[in-house]
């Protein structure tokens, strides 16, 4: 008993248990890496070829997330050749969701496509914010919270789709703009979110993302040649939550397809690994290395000093 | 998109409203003994119900391109033909015999939910009008837009901000670029 808590012994728990909490550290970061989203989030499968540009989703999300009246009614299809910076219409702080057209020369009609927060399984924007102000919610939903957020607008680079918006009418009480998959009012009780309600062409279809991705092979399967052979999203940036099926390849429907099949974050993972390291050691090293460097030279000159003093002595 | 048991109790109304029940013929059920005019208000809250000429779209359209296998034709979409392929005339004819008004109600998201139906991706009421309509008004040069079909109500107008509802005019002009 005496021996036990003696100083050998306490110095060799300490280092076994710093060492244990390391390799327990270490295997917690690298199974991260493997998260493939929660088991049963929820998804939405949207399928382009079906879409007319109806503009019901856009009305339904404004009223049923309170947002501010439009520039325009969502009846006047005069936005669809609407161009802002030359570039189509984006969600905005009025908008969490827009439909776009997109005329493909080879379909006679022309094409649609509803954009909003994909809600990625590993969101790069949730882990580009430093207050934690994303949360991934197991129901699927990429969430917001405005009161932590200090409006550094990191998430709307991060972001591989352009979707978060700054309330730029606010800066003061900076608030991201963004679709919220409708968690409070509908996908937490297990409701889909008001624009999938409301599409009259059932362009969106609402179901466990597993049960979406089924649903989108069924139909590649069933229809030969209505679609592509690929279901947007299913893999891209690790996989999101809202997924697509289309008649025409996606770039001409103004996808990004050469976005990497990972999440963004593997990309800075081992990156932002090295940001403590060097701010917690490489001062302390290099400071090290400057006074060993300049220690010769001070030595060089104090001995040169010497000589000197020694040379004057004997003269 | 209001209360989903409004929508179940109208959608309830309308099939028995629009089901013809033919009691002694295992035959092809005839055009003629289809009704004249059908009017489709089982979902009208932003719209106006629909008033539908069945007799004039029967000269557009075979009677299973809309009922599928149910009016004892031969079955024309290969998917449904796969099970349906006797030709036997079904009780329930109406559309929202088998496309649910209330595709998100529990109880019907719990049937799709076993495997042996093949029904898994079936549109529900609205996306069978829709989908079904509007493709083939598309080929037929019929109409397309929204109010060619329903007139808005005061609720369409409220939610999509137009009519009486409108944005001020004039200040979308400075947003512009």
């Amino acid at each position: 008993m005496k021996n036990l808590f003696s100083r050998r012994n306490f110095l060799k728990g300490g280092l076994a248990s710093t060492a244990a909490v390391a390799v327990l550290k270490n295997k917690e970061s690298d199974a991260s890496g493997d998260f493939t989203g929660y088991p049963d989030g929820m998804g939405v499968l949207v399928d382009l070829t079906r879409c007319v540009g109806c503009r019901s989703c856009e009305a339904a999300c404004n009223k049923e997330q309170s947002l501010p009246e439009p520039d325009k009614p969502f009846n006047d299809f005069s936005v669809f050749d609407e161009l802002h910076h030359g570039q189509k219409r984006r969600p905005d702080e009025k908008s969490y969701t827009v439909v776009n057209r997109y005329d493909v020369p080879e379909i006679d009609h022309p094409l649609f496509r509803k954009i909003q927060c994909n809600h990625c399984q590993e969101p790069a924007c949730l882990t580009s914010c430093f207050v934690n102000a994303y949360t991934k919610t197991p129901e699927g939903a990429v969430i917001y919270n405005v009161d932590v957020c200090v409006g550094c607008r990191t998430c709307m680079i991060a972001c591989p789709f352009y979707i978060p918006a700054f309330k730029y009418s606010s800066a003061f009480d900076p608030s991201i703009m963004k679709c919220i998959f409708c968690y409070d009012t509908r996908l937490k009780e297990g409701k889909p979110p008001a624009c999938v309600e409301a599409c009259p062409q059932e362009a969106l279809s609402f179901a466990k993302r597993t049960d979406c991705i089924e649903v989108g092979r069924q139909r590649i399967r069933q229809n030969p040649g209505k679609y592509v052979d690929h279901i947007y999203g299913e893999h891209e940036v690790g996989g999101t939550a809202w997924m697509y099926l289309s008649g025409v390849s996606f770039d001409k429907m103004g996808f990004d397809i050469h976005l990497p099949k990972e999440p963004i974050l593997n990309f800075v993972k081992d990156f932002l690994a090295i940001v403590p390291m060097v701010l917690t050691i490489w001062p302390g090293l290099f400071v090290g290395f400057h006074l060993l460097a300049t220690r010769k030279e001070e030595n060089k000159k104090h001995t040169i000093e010497q000589n000197t003093d020694e040379k004057e002595e004997q003269v | 998109m209001q209360t989903g048991k409004k929508f179940l109790k109208t959608a309830l109304a309308i099939t028995l409203g629009v089901t013809i029940i033919s009691p002694n013929t295992l035959l092809a059920m005839a055009a003629e003994d289809a009704p004249e005019t059908i009017t489709i208000d089982s979902m009208a809250n932003l719209y106006t119900s629909v008033e539908f000429n069945h007799e004039m779209h029967t000269e557009y359209a075979s009677c299973q391109e809309c009922h599928h296998h149910t009016t004892g034709a031969i079955v024309a979409a290969p998917n449904c033909a796969r099970c349906h392929h006797n030709h036997d005339e079904n009780d329930i004819v109406s559309c929202s015999g088998c496309h649910v008004a209330n595709r998100f109600s529990e109880k019907y998201l719990v049937t799709l939910e076993k495997p042996e139906l093949f029904h898994i991706d079936k549109p529900g009421l609205l996306g069978a009008y829709h989908l079904n309509c509007i493709s083939c008004h598309e080929v037929t040069s019929g109409p397309t837009g929204c109010q060619e079909c329903h007139t808005m109500t005061e609720a369409g107008e409220k939610r999509f901000d137009t009519g009486p509802f409108s944005p001020k005019a004039g200040k979308n002009v400075s947003e512009k670029h």
